[in-house]
This record gives C-alpha cells, structure tokens and sequence, in this order.
C-alpha cells in the first residue's frame, strides 16, 4: 500500500511526469549556465576560433546522427508502450541504449585522439569548456543508459510501462542539449 | 461529501503490512523512514546542531575581535588563517546548514502533507534519499575542519582567484571538500525541492483549490521553485571552480584566458535568489501565526501570493548590485541598482499586508506572535539599510564594510532564527504533543531580541567609520584602533554573548515542555488549517486513511460575521 498521497493527481497530470519536468527545469539552468559562460568568453577571444577548428566535425556529426536516431527508437518504444507492448518497448529501449553506448565509445576515440596530440583540459580555456560541457552531457548519457536499462527489464516484463514515457522525456532533454553543444563547440569556428 | 468518492480510501486497516506506513522501527526508523514528518525532524535537528556549530565560530571570532591577543577560552590562541576558516564556515553553516534545512526542508516536509491535507510527500523515497544526501555533505563539511591546513578560507563567497588556488587561501583540502560539501547539499535541496512541488500540484485533498492553500505552503514552494531556477549555474560553476582547483584548468585565471568576475555572477545570480529561498517560508510563518493570534482573515491574500510571485521574479534581476566595486561597467550598475530598489516594493507591501491584518483584531501577545512582530520590526531595518546598498554611489563608500555585514545579519537573523523561533513555539503543540512554557518563552525571546540588536547597531556604526570587514587583527591598524571603535566592537561581543547565554533558556524549555508540559489539544490555537484537525502529534499517515480531511474553504476564515465560533477549520462541513 501507497501512500494516498501518491495516487493523486490533482492538476491532472500523472506525478512522475510532473517531476520528470521539474528535473529537466532544473537541468536547463545547470548547462544554460556552463553554455552561457561559455558564449560570453567565446564573444570576447574571437582566437578560440583556432582551437575550435582542431575539433573533428565530422565524428560530431556522427555522433548528432547517431543521438538523434536514439530519440527515435526512444519515441517508438513509448509508442509500444501505449499500446501495452512491454516487449516491443523494451526493445526498442535496447536500441536506444546501443544508440547512447555507440555515442561514448565514438567520444572516448575522439577524446583520446585530442588528448594523445596534445589538447587537453588545462590546454587553455576554449579546452576546459570543451571537456566540461561535453563530460558533463556524456555523464547525463551515461546515467540516461543505466536508468533506461532498468525501465526495459521492467517493460519486458510488462510492469511499470508508464516509466519508458518517462525515461524518453529524459532521453529527448540529452539529445536537446548535445544539440545546442554540437554547433557551439564543434562548428561555430 | 461528493469528492470523497474521488480519493482511492483503503480499507481501515489495510496498513497494518504495510511497510510504507509501518516502516522499520527503533533506531532504525530515524536511517530508513520515509514518512514526511520524521524526514522533517531529521533536517530540524540537523540543522539545530549546525546552528551551535555556527554560533560557536562566531563566538570565537568576535571574541578575537573584541580581546586580540588573548586566549579564546574554549578555543585558543585564534591564528589569521583559523580566523578566515572561521568566518567562511561560520557564513557557509548558517546559510547552507542552518536556514535551508530548518526553514525549507524541516519546515517545508512537515507542513506541506500537512496543510494540504495528504499523508506524506509524493516521492517519499526521494525525500529520504535527500535527506540522505544532505547528511553525507555536513559530514562533508563538518570534516573539511579537521583536516590538513583546516577548513576552507576564502569567504563563504569563495571568490577566485582566493578560492581557485591553494597558494592563496592556504586551504587545498578545505576548500575541495568545502566546494563537494556545497555541491551535495545542493543536490539534496534539488531532490527535496521537486518533491515540495510536485506534492503541492497533485496531491492536495480533495476541494483544495489553489487559492485555498496555506500561504507559507506557497511561499515554501515558490521558494523551491526559485532556488531549483537559480542554482544550475552556481553547480555549474562548481564544477568548473572543482576543475580550478584540482587539475588546474583555468576558467577564474585571468592569466589562462579565463576572467574571475564570471565567478561572482555565477554565485550571485544564485545568491540573490537565495535571499528570498529563506526569506519567503518565513514571511510565511508570520502570515500563519499574525492571523491566528490576531484572529483575522489575512489581509489581501490573493495580492500576497501574486506579490511573491512577482519578487520570486525580480529577483533573478538584481544579482551585479553585489558588484558594483567589481569592476562592471557603471551602466550595467544603473540598470541593477534600479531592479534592486524596485524589489524593495513588494517585499515592503508585504510589511504593509501583515501590518494591515493586525489592524483592529483582537491580538494575544504569546511567545509566537511575540516573533512574529519582532520578525517584522527587525526585517524592516534591514530592508531599509539594502536600499543604500543598492544604490551604486552609496556602495563604493560601504562596500565590504561593517555596514553591509550588519545589514545582511538584519535580513538573515529575522529570517533564520526569529522567523525559526516564531514557527518552532507555533508549532510545537502540534510537533510534540505537548505545549511550551509561555513565561519561559517570553523570557528567551528578550534575551535574545535585545542583545541581537547590541550586536548589530554597533556594527551599523562601525561600518558607517569605514571599517573594513575583513582584518583579523585591528590593533595592526592604529587608525582603526582606537578606544571609540574598540569599545563598539566589545559591546558587540558582550551582547553575542549574552545572547548565547540566553538560547539555553530555550533549550530547557524545549526539554522541560517535551518532557512535562501540559498536553495539546489537537487545536490549541483554534486555527483553522488542516493540521490542527488531526492529532498532536500527527499519527503516522496524518489521518486515519478514512477521515482523509476534505477541503471547504481557504485557511484564513476567522471571525467571520455571523457565525458563533471565531474560526471556521478549512474542513468543516458548511
């Protein structure tokens, strides 16, 4: 037995969702801040177009690509989960972890090409918002992953199908992010 | 009774197995309990025990103050470094220990279910898990004491280039475990917060409407909403001040391309916010407790509610008035000092809205509302003294000065500890089962208002001589030194210490009330919100699961002509 006061719905709108927004409101301002400092300082050094330019647009793209594709699978796993296809859902929350797995391992190669020529954190202050802003998302990927892993053993099992809605609003607000990171960091030269 | 029927009701005795509702018992209740009320004492005494380590600093340092070069008895021989750890800690403790957790977190869990008629928070787990979280970071800070070097020293502002290198604030351990213990507590007012308000959106008993709840659940829950909105960039700027510090980017260096002033507007665009994140749950107590002891409707409730909304607003636009010395560009200052003075307006109407629901009622002078109009009376002179620091020409002569020390221990000391007082005495009953001692409560509250204002006024003065804030040592500024200014710092001190002395009045009364005062009725007020219809103390889950409360009116209907009883309780049938 539930407290009573989790099976209310007063404004209509199921709780978790309602929190799952509440967690997105406050995410925005944890990267609007980093994304904003960041555009401030990149407004005022025009030179940080050169370490801008070492940056490798295309593995970005790839990875946008791949992100984005993940979204999708995400959207068609909620869809079968309205229509109470546990199974189906669950699968197509697999493709999306494969989708999150195939985006960190596409990063690690590229982090590890940048670090191995040189260019690493403390390289100068263009690098620092670099790793941080694109650390700090690959760890919301990351924790995106480990969560929609549980929501699929469930939804295999045809329990707690409401939660991949859930994990796909999250999965929507990391895939928003990167794109916001992706020009800032990759193209803007 | 039609909207009964809505509410899933469980039979009677379905909780029995139940081990949401019949959590683990013992000792182990206190680790692993979900229920809201027991969630709230664990950050209430929490942030009580902080309370003591905070004002145990500060009676070191202003004893240092007053008495340079003697022994601190208790202490020691107080070194300039012990002396900056002491100050940074004794600010980053009351702010972050103290005033969130008693005000929002204690305050906020054990109020919300209550006053909007649920039996506990939507997300009992989470609100567990925060508490959790916000022990692990005050043993986080609590232990950056002790290790090598001592505590943190860079101001509980932590401005760089101070706080980002260790050569500066002598401090490496401290101040990593400073800026991690920081960082946790946000996080557990992040969980906390959610939870306060997606509980208020959804789960308020059935004929609630918004304009019928309490208002210090509202301003608890705006206060959760403006500090979710305002601290992403502060944890932002951990993270990257983290980075300063420890493996040595350079995003506060000017010398590796990065600027120290993005700093300041990264804590102060949360900092000012957070004002009123502790500010409005006390200005809520006020409301709660001036309307039951003056027994009137409180005056223009709706305007309050919008009133803070609007200051909940504001205040994301006033933040570079902590500034203006900081080398921003003076436009920018005029734009600032504007919002700021333009903030003073709500706040002062809603001076004017508690005044106005005093006027003609027929008032009881006890030991809550005795807080209550101190809370007012304090509040206003330290709202009055923002304004010249709001003011930008003002600022360049007081800028880090006494004066803005006094004045913000104007704001905070009647938010935190006034308002703390005013709505621990009005609650207790309700707490504890048991009333406190009024005569014993009385004599506390002037002890401790008294001396308060011997603290502060002689600081007011100080700062207005043009005394810096920040020197360990005055005897080393002769200018500084003299008889007239050195008395004016003992007499702070003495009154500090009087005013300690006077908080163990309140800890006997707590213990003798709990111990042996005289039980409480389920309403010993004769208020009219939803916590006073259940038991005092409040059993687990609130009410029994069939007498839910349904809701009939807004919370404020006293003396209403016409009727007999001089409240009408939210639930009583019409």
């Amino acid at each position: 037995m539930r407290p009573i006061a989790t099976t209310r719905a007063a404004t209509g709108i199921a709780t978790g969702k309602l929190a799952v927004w509440w967690v997105l409101a406050s995410e925005v301002v944890i990267f609007g801040g980093l994304l904003a400092s960041y555009v401030m300082f990149r407004l005022g050094h025009p030179e940080w177009a050169d370490a801008a330019a070492v940056t490798n647009m295309k593995i970005g793209a790839f990875n946008t690509f791949v992100l984005l594709t993940s979204s999708l699978t995400a959207v068609l796993a909620h869809q079968a989960a309205e229509r109470g296809d546990g199974k189906t859902a669950a699968k197509f929350l697999y493709m999306t972890i494969l989708g999150a797995a195939t985006f960190i391992g596409v990063k690690t190669y590229e982090w590890w090409y940048e670090i191995s020529h040189g260019y690493t954190i403390t390289s100068n202050t263009f690098w620092a918002f670099y790793y941080s802003a694109a650390g700090l998302h690959a760890f919301h990927v990351i924790a995106g992953a480990v969560i929609m892993a549980f929501v699929a053993r469930d939804a295999k099992r045809g329990v707690e199908l409401h939660r991949v809605e859930l994990i796909g609003i999250y999965w929507h607000f990391v895939d928003i992010v990167w794109i916001f990171l992706f020009p800032l960091l990759y193209i803007a030269k | 009774m039609a909207e009964l029927a809505t509410v899933p009701v469980p039979p009677p005795h379905a909780g029995e197995e139940d081990h949401a509702h019949h959590g683990p018992q013992g000792w182990l209740k206190y680790l692993w309990s979900t229920d809201h009320k027991v969630i709230a004492m664990q950050y209430m005494f929490t942030g009580m025990f902080m309370a003591i380590v905070g004002g145990f600093m500060a009676y070191v340092f202003r004893m240092q103050l007053a008495f340079p070069g003697f022994e601190v008895p208790g202490f020691g021989m107080v070194s300039p470094g012990e002396y900056n750890a002491l100050v940074t800690n004794h600010g980053t403790i009351m702010i972050f220990w103290v005033a969130m957790p008693v005000l929002l977190a204690a305050f906020g869990n054990y109020l919300i279910p209550l006053m909007i008629g649920a039996d506990d928070m939507v997300f009992p787990k989470i609100n567990r898990l925060s508490f959790q979280v916000f022990f692990v970071s005050t043993v986080v800070i609590l232990a950056s004491l002790f290790v090598e070097g001592g505590g943190f020293a860079g101001a509980w502002t932590a401005y760089p280039p101070l706080s980002a290198s260790a050569e500066y604030n002598l401090t490496d351990l401290g101040s990593t475990l400073w800026l991690v213990g920081v960082g946790l507590e946000f996080v557990a007012f992040l969980l906390g917060g959610i939870n306060f308000i997606t509980t208020l959106m959804n789960s308020r008993a059935p004929g609630m409407r918004a304009f019928d709840v309490p208002v210090v659940v509202w301003m608890i829950v705006i206060a959760s909403i403006l500090f979710m909105l305002s601290v992403g960039p502060l944890l932002a700027g951990a993270i990257m001040l983290l980075f300063d510090q420890t493996i040595g980017t350079g995003f506060f260096d000017p010398a590796a391309g990065g600027d120290p002033i993005l700093w300041q507007h990264l804590f102060w665009f949360f900092g000012h916010p957070e004002v009123y994140v502790v500010l409005l749950p006390a200005m809520g107590f006020v409301a709660e407790i001036m309307t039951t002891f003056a027994r009137k409707k409180l005056f223009a409730y709706k305007t309050v509610i919008f009133t803070v909304v609007a200051t909940g607003v504001l205040s994301f636009f006033v933040w570079a008035h902590h500034q203006f010395i900081a080398g921003i560009d003076p436009r920018m200052a005029n734009i600032f000092t504007i919002t700021t003075l333009l903030i003073s307006v709500p706040i002062a109407e809603l001076c004017f809205v508690y005044i106005a629901t005093l006027y003609g009622g027929s008032i009881t002078l006890n030991t809550p509302m005795l807080w209550a109009l101190a809370f007012i009376a304090e509040f206003l002179i330290g709202g009055v003294t923002g304004i010249f620091l709001g003011a930008a020409g003002a600022t360049i002569y007081f800028h880090d000065t006494y004066f803005v020390l006094a004045h913000f221990h104007y704001t905070f000391f009647p938010i935190a500890i006034i308002g703390t007082f005013a709505a621990f005495t009005y609650w207790f009953p309700k707490m504890f089962g048991r009333m406190m001692d009024d005569r014993l409560g009385k004599i506390h509250f002037w002890g401790t208002i008294i001396p308060f204002n011997f603290i502060f006024i002689p600081l007011f003065v100080l700062g207005m001589g043009g005394q810096h804030r920040r020197i360990y040592n005055y005897e080393h500024f002769t200018e500084l030194a003299g008889p007239g200014f050195q008395n004016m710092r003992v007499l702070a001190t003495v009154a500090l210490l009087v005013m300690l002395l006077f908080q163990l009045v309140f800890f006997y009364n707590c213990f003798k009330s709990w111990r042996s005062g005289k039980r409480a009725s389920s309403n010993p007020w004769r208020a009219n919100s939803l916590e006073w219809t259940t038991e005092s103390p409040p059993p687990h889950g609130n009410w029994r699961p069939d007498k839910m409360p349904v809701v009939y009116r807004g919370p404020y209907e006293y003396s209403v002509p016409d009727r007999d009883d001089d409240h009408w309780p939210q639930n009583a049938p019409n």
